[in-house]
């Protein structure tokens, strides 16, 4: 039988008598982009401390390919909403960080990757030096070059303004479509999840289930001019509505 | 620039006034016999830098390793904090002669003394900078695997030598303090036996000889650990705001 990369099932957390979660479901294939689409305080990060094994699920499994990785840390990478750069570290030192944790350090794959995120001659630069947009770009190599096969994004553009989110998801996308990796995301934002992702899990509130589910249509590479289109705007409604009849 | 001027109004107050030398001497006889009784008085400066560096150095280690284990063990941090604190009420003074009474005039006493006087900011300053850490670089860490040693070595020492710096210039000045003080409970040389000798026998210019050696020395280790945190720390002075 063909196994998910990562299986979610039927996990549920509380916290004293708060139910964060309850019988959560779901699964991610070997390269795929999905999104986890939320209100804000319906768990989203309760999920990704789960799947990250900072919590352990009161009840059910979390699976990566056939290995059992409830509370287990060091299984997925990471990027957090912030940037979260070691501020004595240089830009080069930082990229590193998450292959460091693990073991090896590939200079010269960091070096590339500084590259194409638009960051050459910052390498030895310290995180102050650099605007919002560059430190984000700049998280996410790190946690692209990590050797985890999948990677967590937690609502990584959601601190930027308008304009450099669309660049960066822009950016984002771009370097995915090249370097594909299992990406998962969780975000707030409906344009977001659809512009990006293969699949869109949309969470109830509290407790965290999932309410729909959604494939995303549209073919790659994708282009900005997607977000004026008439079927964008048509999923955009959609998604939007699964939200309100579930909160 | 406004220690010159001191001088200048201290110089001129003592010639007018026409107190006489024992009392308050001005500072050129003070200067004449910081040059005359040099070779007097460096074996005793060489005495007490070398106390003070080898007390410093005790009292660096002992408070990061204090500061560091009552960080890891937190429950144990509860009661050995309120300990720590008390270990700094008792007054040196009182404390000094007993440690002679129990461990004699050797080395040890003497060290005991500053290791008391210098470990304690330490382990102060390293423990709020291990606290300080920010949570969000340590929700990362964590949540990209790093083992418990990785957090510490590469997020939580770094992250305290800004703050662990600040207890170590005051730690540093401390240990000049410490070791005169120390000279004091009976040693064959050193400034604190200089200075005792010195005021005995009413020769106040030597008297200021010994303190202005010991500002300087106090100083020169503050400059010192001023210029390693700022080689060390160097990350931050590029009119860095950070968090």
């Amino acid at each position: 039988m063909e196994v998910s990369h990562l299986t979610v099932s039927n996990i549920s957390k509380q916290f004293d008598k708060n139910e964060v979660i309850k019988n959560l479901a779901f699964t991610v294939e070997e390269n795929e982009f999905v999104s986890i689409l939320g209100p804000s305080g319906s768990g989203k990060s309760t999920i990704f401390s789960l799947i990250g094994g900072i919590l352990s699920p009161d009840q059910g499994t979390i699976h990566l390919d056939h290995q059992v990785i409830n509370g287990k840390r060091g299984y997925i990478s990471y990027m957090p909403q912030t940037p979260s750069l070691l501020p004595w570290r240089t830009i080069l030192e930082n990229v590193l960080l998450g292959q460091e944790l693990q073991g090896k350090k590939e200079k010269e794959a960091a070096l590339e990757m500084i590259a194409i995120a638009g960051l050459t001659g910052y390498e030895n630069a310290y995180p102050h030096e650099l605007s919002g947009g560059m430190k984000q770009r700049a998280s996410f190599i790190r946690a692209l070059l990590s050797p985890q096969s999948i990677i967590c994004l937690d609502e990584p553009f959601s601190a930027l303004d308008e304009l450099t989110r669309l660049d960066m998801q822009k950016w984002l996308l771009s370097i995915w479509e090249e370097h594909r990796r299992t990406i998962l995301f969780v975000t707030h934002n409906i344009e977001e999840a659809l512009f990006l992702s293969d699949r869109i899990i949309v969470l109830s509130n509290k407790p965290s289930q999932v309410a729909a589910e959604f494939h995303v249509p549209f073919s790659r590479p994708r282009e900005e001019s997607l977000f004026l289109e008439d079927e964008f705007l048509e999923w955009k409604r959609k998604i939007y509505y699964s939200l309100k009849k579930r909160s | 620039m406004v220690l010159l001027l001191l001088f200048i109004v201290w110089e001129t107050v003592a010639i007018k006034s026409g107190v006489p030398d024992w009392l308050l001497p001005t500072p050129t006889k003070i200067f004449y016999e910081g040059f005359d009784g040099w070779s007097n008085f460096y074996p005793h400066l060489l005495s007490t830098i070398q106390l003070s560096l080898l007390g410093f150095a005790l009292g660096l280690l002992i408070g990061l390793l204090t500061a560091i284990l009552l960080h890891l063990l937190p429950f144990i941090r509860e009661s050995i904090y309120p300990l720590l604190i008390i270990s700094q009420n008792i007054p040196i003074i009182v404390l000094a002669p007993l440690l002679v009474i129990w461990f004699g005039f050797g080395l040890l006493p003497k060290m005991i003394v500053i290791t008391l006087v210098c470990f304690f900011p330490i382990t102060v300053a390293a423990l709020d900078g291990f606290k300080q850490t920010s949570n969000e670089l340590k929700h990362y860490m964590i949540m990209a695997g790093a083992s418990n040693k990785q957090l510490f070595w590469k997020l939580e020492l770094p992250y305290a030598l800004p703050s662990l710096f600040s207890g170590l210039k005051i730690s540093a000045t401390y240990s000049v303090m410490g070791a005169v003080i120390s000279e004091w409970l009976g040693a064959k040389e050193g400034i604190g036996v200089y200075m005792t000798l010195a005021s005995s026998s009413f020769r106040t210019d030597r008297v200021f000889v010994a303190i202005f050696a010991i500002v300087t020395l106090s100083l020169l280790y503050f400059s010192i650990i001023v210029l390693i945190e700022r080689w060390l720390v160097r990350w931050q002075l590029k009119g860095a705001k950070w968090k």
